[in-house]
């Protein structure tokens, strides 16, 4: 059976509203529209007003509101309509959602979702065009999660919702259509994704390439390239960001030798700086046969031209020069 | 001795109130010790903060609530123990009214154990069940308090949520974007903005194109009371709470007050204001003096009796300042307590990667 991503979330939010009377949906056009991109579809005529509220737009009001509901008890899904909006509310995020349980000394819990598209979508331009994981990924008292697949989308959103930590969910437009096969198990009402757990997408020997969210789907692409140059490429997906699963990373490391992280985002203070310093700092340093090395979004804020756009954003030819780069193998 | 009196308080200021709170209000005298009491021990314990932060035990920030007790306790008065209350970063009057004891407010200050967050919180990081904080970004309680309204409704109680803020934080754009909510909505939330005059050391005619801070919700109702007087700040939240009870969404008091110290303990306050006029308040305003002579002068109660809950308080102080000077800070394990609710399952680095240590909880979170 396949699904794609936007009902996958769609349908775990279906779920979670209806197992928990705490939860509710809140953001601009999440209702009677039915979400800009639809991943609300239908809740607003299935659970009315009182749970999927509709706020004007006014995202550091509307975050702020959230929080507060999230400390006096309610477990709300806050939707920013993209992350790029959601800047207007980061210290909601941050210094009232983030740090609240440590300032109370673990009196004042405040477990919502932050959630929306993240990232480049395709010709929308500088300011509609940036990955936040990094900027999340770095603030401690926050879970950040991005998914890739379907069934990272239905697990992790509903892991999410259940925590009683304040989790920033990251998804992404390009992929809401992209159908994945999901399993009958997936599909459970109690199918839940650990937060802090990487997935091995494809095994491999010799290198190990990182990445979440699209990256994941680069990365993909780019170990079917380098199967034609006999290069057995294992291809981790993050699905946290915070914590980032160096477990599996380091396992993976002392079996490939080799390590490319991938990600959309700037290269600088990045996921990749991130899981490169922590490999280096670790046990795992010495298993390492060469530099390890990132691939990431160009260091430009996104241009429109589409031309342009493809050389700024990270794809699968780039991913194998590095691993050519890394394994040292020369072009015929 | 009266068991009760009669005072007649200021004029209040009405916007979009045919009617607005009793300027007649009828006091028991238990009630007015009470006041009275709550009233000297906010005041007696920031000056104990005063002098702590002068001697160095209190660090970094510190904001005194002195000169506008009258809000605290005026509002506690007129609402319930369970309904919300969230305020700003002048919040240990506040954490006392709602129940803390004074050893843990000054504890906190001082950053020891006993403190009510066990010294991880400080002085704008105070809580306790139905009290918020404490909070040390300027405006962001104010849709904090909404949200924290709005899960009250959600439940269907009859609650509401005190949500404070002084005038300077009265210009933040999210105080307009969490009024709108609050009334397309009808959320049960008092705002109270605490006019102290000055935010740091810009006066409210510097800050505010309209100083009338009542009337800033536009469409939603407010009123301006006399802050300095305890049964007026009484009687105009008794009238709020019962426009939230009854179902007609949010009001706005303007609580016009007076802060007698700095914006914080490093501001000697006399760059912006004059001493002069500092002192004509405390003379002229004060809301313990102008209280203390009502309750003398309708035979409520007596100098002795006034003196002997002065007393009560001085030994309460004392008591306080020695635990929060002699108790000791957390162990050194409580570092990487509290930074989720399931600590457990974490691992924390600390300075350097040799340090990195698997998270625990805290006997408080299991």
């Amino acid at each position: 059976k396949q699904l794609n991503v936007r009902d996958a979330l769609n349908s775990a939010l279906d779920e979670e509203l209806a197992r928990d009377e705490r939860v509710f949906i809140l953001g601009e056009e999440v209702a009677q529209y039915d979400g800009a991109y639809k991943v609300t579809k239908n809740l607003w005529k299935k659970y009315g007003d009182e749970r999927v509220i509709d706020t004007p737009i006014t995202e550091m009001g509307f975050a702020g509101v959230a929080v507060g509901a999230a400390m006096a008890g309610l477990r709300p899904v806050c939707e920013f309509m993209t992350w790029n909006f959601a800047m207007q509310a980061i210290d909601h995020i941050i210094n009232s959602a983030a740090k609240t349980l440590y300032m109370s000394a673990g009196l004042v819990k405040v477990p919502i979702v932050f959630r929306g598209p993240n990232g480049a979508a395709a010709g929308v331009a500088a300011q509609h065009s940036q990955d936040f994981g990094p900027w999340y990924a770095q603030c401690p008292g926050l879970k950040v999660v991005a998914p890739y697949s379907s069934e990272d989308a239905r697990g992790l959103l509903k892991s999410a919702i259940r925590d009683d930590a304040p989790v920033v969910f990251l998804e992404n437009e390009i992929l809401y259509g992209l159908p994945f096969d999901i399993s009958g198990e997936a599909m459970d009402k109690e199918f839940l994704i650990p937060i802090g757990k990487a997935k091995v997408e494809k095994q491999g020997k010799n290198v190990t390439l990182v990445s979440y969210s699209r990256g994941v789907q680069t990365c993909i692409e780019a170990a079917k390239e380098l199967q034609k140059l006999n290069v057995d490429a294992e291809v981790i997906n993050l699905r946290s960001l915070r914590p980032i699963d160096l477990d599996t990373i380091i396992q993976s490391v002392k079996k490939t030798n080799h390590l490319i992280t991938v990600e959309q985002g700037w290269p600088v203070c990045g996921i990749g700086s991130e899981i490169s310093a922590s490999i280096v700092e670790g046990e795992a340093f010495n298993y390492l046969d060469a530099p390890i090395l990132r691939v990431t979004g160009a260091d430009v804020p996104m241009p429109y031209a589409k031309g342009l756009e493809a050389m700024a954003l990270p794809q699968a030819h780039d991913v194998v020069s590095a691993v050519r780069q890394c394994l040292n193998i020369r072009q015929n | 001795m009266s068991s009760e009196a009669s005072f007649q308080v200021k004029d209040y200021k009405l916007h979009k109130l045919e009617q607005g709170p009793s300027t007649n209000v009828t006091v028991t005298r238990d009630d007015a010790l009470k006041y009275y009491h709550d009233m000297v021990r906010v005041r007696r314990m920031e000056t104990a903060a005063s002098n702590m932060y002068k001697e160095k035990i209190i660090r970094g920030f510190c904001h005194l609530y002195s000169g506008q007790e009258a809000c605290a306790v005026g509002i506690e008065a007129a609402i319930r123990r369970d309904d919300a209350v969230i305020t700003a970063y002048r919040a240990h009057g506040w954490t006392l009214t709602r129940g803390a004891t004074m050893t843990q407010v000054l504890a906190e200050l001082t950053g020891r154990q006993s403190g009510v967050q066990y010294g991880k919180g400080g002085s704008m990081h105070m809580y306790l069940p139905n009290f918020y904080g404490g909070n040390g970004i300027v405006g962001a309680q104010i849709p904090l308090g909404t949200g924290i309204a709005l899960a009250l409704k959600y439940k269907k109680t009859d609650n509401l949520c005190v949500t404070l803020y002084g005038d300077g934080a009265a210009n933040q754009g999210q105080v307009f974007e969490a009024y709108n909510m609050a009334a397309l909505w009808k959320l049960p939330v008092i705002y109270v903005c605490e006019n102290n005059g000055f935010g740091m050391g810009t006066s409210a005619e510097r800050s505010s194109a309209s100083t009338a801070y009542y009337t800033r919700g536009d469409y939603i109702p407010g009123i301006w009371v006399d802050a300095m007087d305890v049964l007026a700040m009484r009687e105009a939240t008794h009238f709020a709470a019962e426009h939230c009870r009854t179902g007609k969404g949010p009001i706005v008091l303007e609580a016009a007050t007076y802060r007698y110290y700095g914006h914080s303990m490093s501001d000697p306050g006399t760059s912006y204001r004059k001493r002069e006029q500092v002192e004509e308040v405390r003379k002229s305003r004060d809301p313990i003096a102008h209280f203390k002579d009502r309750l003398l002068s309708s035979g409520l109660s007596t100098e002795e009796e006034l003196k002997s809950i002065e007393q009560d308080v001085v030994k309460e102080v004392a008591e306080a300042v020695q635990i929060a000077k002699s108790d000791k800070e957390l162990p050194p394990d409580e570092l990487w307590t509290d930074v989720y609710p399931d600590n457990d399952q974490f691992k924390f680095r600390g300075v350097t990667p040799m340090s990195i240590k698997q998270g625990r909880k805290s006997a408080r979170q299991q």
